[in-house]
């Protein structure tokens, strides 16, 4: 988004900094964050309004909620990160095998993204959840199986317009491998858009993986995630709205600062002369 | 013109065969037998036998599917192995409850978002471009099943002035199907009060799923609407004493909506996905709903109609994107 002069862009960067950087911090350290145990219930305690004690007060089985949010970081960060690698590397594979060596064997691997891109969602969630079960490293599955598609394409785009610039050439004359050529010499050169292209996506996965959550499909209890969370306090939430609202909350922040990070770092590309990135938002 | 949507026709039948495949094939790794799913838990082994056999569920996965594409070629879209309806049926009946869904929530999407985003921009750096920047940030971070579960608090608990789920009041008798969408149905039978019943249960589910719709498409407008408005033909239309409405409205924005709509077409692709949350949340009987409950009970016909039907939508989404596409720039030659 054109968003004026880099003052602006240095905001959004450090806001966004900011608010994932305290969410890495909780899924890295939980314990310096708080001293209650996110899973030992207290059933006397149950649903308590944020106090002293419990500062986001307590859940349907006395949990405490500001506990189970803290610990909560680390499940849907971990799920960012893997799904986001696993997408990266195959997409990464398939795009520059495709853009790289051309021909028929282009014209397969793209009809295969084709044909991922042209997949229900929903069905490739459920059917991969029934076929291998609910969890997490499940749905971890699910999303990265939906996801590495957009990088494939993104990545063949890139690399379409590097390997006849000069400096993959002289690398040929030279002798060069196709695989040391790909490697050393085109995906260095096509790195940028992915990583920009992944910083736009984390909040989206998150948001996905929340909502598989929350229809029961992702983490099982009691194992802390958000988006189980709030399916959990919905029952409550005209009473105890804290059980939902907050989690419901801190997915939103985390969503909102991946975004910020992700659209000043695009504008920043795209002032660098790389024209990658208009076409990045198009691609999905 | 024509050709090209024929070639774009044609390249759909690799992408539906691999999308059905795929379907096919996942839903048969599936734990659990669909003969007892389609014969019930009471059944003796013979009678499960005896089902799997008229099914054709015996045979080979590969020749079950070549039966089945023979079958769909026909038009024959299967029966449903738990409810013993025909598919085609019961898509007639779920298909028009997402589709009104989907045609509320783009009517907010496109009717809010674009002249949002024109607004934005012809008065940058105002309170109202400002307040546009910051809710769409919130709209576009805003997990969607919180957003519904808030708007159903506020409009249905407190203020008490929408109703929380479904698609009819209980008092309300459906009107006589002719398309399936409630609303339209009702108007065509001239029915007022099922008209404004079926108007409202659709407010709150549609908001919620436009809410980030409108974000997105009013962002995107915003940005490329800036873009235009810096360059040369409307520093000469300026020049040449238009009044600004049309510079704006005649110049800038027909240019302005390339991005727009490929960022609209992304968002129907999106909310054909996304619909099941909503359906769970506001007990809306549609297409999620139907996939949901067919995968959990292993009713592989039910789950490949499903998967028909929304790829189907998907593909000619994109087909209407890039036709639009051609129309807003001359300069794409088809």
């Amino acid at each position: 988004m054109s968003n004026g002069p880099g003052r602006t862009h240095d905001r959004r960067l450090v806001m966004g900094a900011l608010i994932v950087g305290l969410f890495l911090a909780m899924a890295a350290a939980p314990q310096l964050f708080s001293g209650h145990d996110p899973t030992g219930l207290q059933l006397d305690r149950r649903l308590s309004a944020p106090s002293w004690t419990h500062w986001l007060g307590t859940d349907g089985i006395g949990v405490d909620m500001y506990a189970r949010i803290v610990h909560g970081a680390r499940t849907t960060l971990g799920t960012v990160v893997v799904v986001l690698a696993i997408a990266i590397v195959v997409g990464v594979a398939i795009g520059s095998i495709s853009g790289y060596i051309g021909g028929w064997l282009d014209s397969l691997l793209m009809r295969i993204t084709d044909v991922f891109l042209a997949f229900p969602p929903l069905i490739l969630a459920l059917a991969t959840n029934a076929v291998l079960g609910r969890g997490l490293r499940q749905t971890m599955f699910a999303i990265a199986f939906l996801w590495w598609p957009a990088y494939a394409r993104l990545v063949r785009g890139q690399v379409l317009s590097v390997r006849r610039r000069e400096f993959v050439e002289s690398a040929r004359v030279i002798g060069a491998s196709r695989f040391r050529i790909i490697v050393r010499h085109v995906l260095p050169n096509v790195l940028d858009p992915v990583i920009v292209r992944a910083s736009l996506d984390a909040g989206f996965v998150a948001l996905t993986a929340a909502s598989l959550s929350f229809l029961g499909l992702g983490a099982q209890p009691p194992t802390p995630e958000w988006g189980r969370m709030v399916a959990d306090g919905q029952k409550f939430f005209l009473d105890q709205w804290w059980v939902a609202t907050f989690p419901g909350l801190a997915l939103f922040a985390l969503v909102v600062g991946f975004n910020l990070i992700g659209e000043a770092l695009g504008d920043r590309l795209q002032e660098g002369g790389g024209g990658a990135v208009t076409q990045m938002g198009q691609e999905r | 013109m024509g050709r090209y949507v024929v070639r774009r026709l044609l390249l759909m039948v690799p992408v539906l065969l691999g999308v059905t495949m795929l379907v096919f094939f996942l839903t048969n790794l599936l734990p659990g037998d669909p003969a007892r799913a389609a014969a019930g838990r009471l059944a003796t082994p013979e009678q499960l036998v005896a089902v799997g056999e008229r099914l054709g569920l015996d045979r080979p996965v590969p020749v079950q599917y070549v039966l089945y594409m023979g079958r769909l070629l026909r038009g024959d879209l299967g029966t449903s192995l738990t409810s013993k309806q025909a598919v085609a049926q019961e898509l007639r009946l779920f298909f028009p409850a997402t589709l009104e869904l989907l045609l509320a929530t783009m009517t907010i999407t496109i009717g809010v978002g674009i002249p949002l985003g024109v607004r934005a921009a012809t008065s940058r750096g105002s309170w109202l471009d400002r307040g546009f920047l910051g809710f769409s940030y919130a709209g576009v971070g805003m997990p969607v099943f919180f957003l519904a579960l808030l708007l159903q608090v506020v409009f249905a608990g407190w203020l008490r002035v929408l109703p929380i789920a479904g698609r009819l009041g209980l008092e309300t008798v459906p009107p006589p199907m002719l398309t399936g969408m409630y609303t339209v149905d009702a108007l065509l039978a001239g029915r007022w009060s099922t008209f404004l019943d079926a108007a409202r249960h659709l407010v709150l589910p549609a908001v919620t799923l436009a809410v980030a719709g409108v974000s997105e498409v009013g962002r995107i407008t915003r940005s490329s609407m800036l873009r235009e408005l810096d360059q040369d033909y409307i520093r000469a239309a300026r020049a040449k004493g238009l009044p600004e409405r049309a510079v704006w409205l005649r110049h800038a924005l027909p240019n302005a909506l390339l991005p727009t709509t490929t960022v609209i077409g992304l968002q129907v692709a999106f909310l054909l996905g996304g619909t099941i949350l909503i359906e769970n949340l506001f007990s809306w009987g549609g297409l999620g709903t139907y996939a949901w409950t067919g995968i959990f009970r292993l009713d592989i016909p039910v789950v490949m109609g499903v998967t028909l039907v929304s790829t189907l939508v998907y593909l000619f989404v994109n087909l209407a994107v890039d036709l639009i596409y051609a129309r807003l720039d001359p300069r794409i030659e088809l």
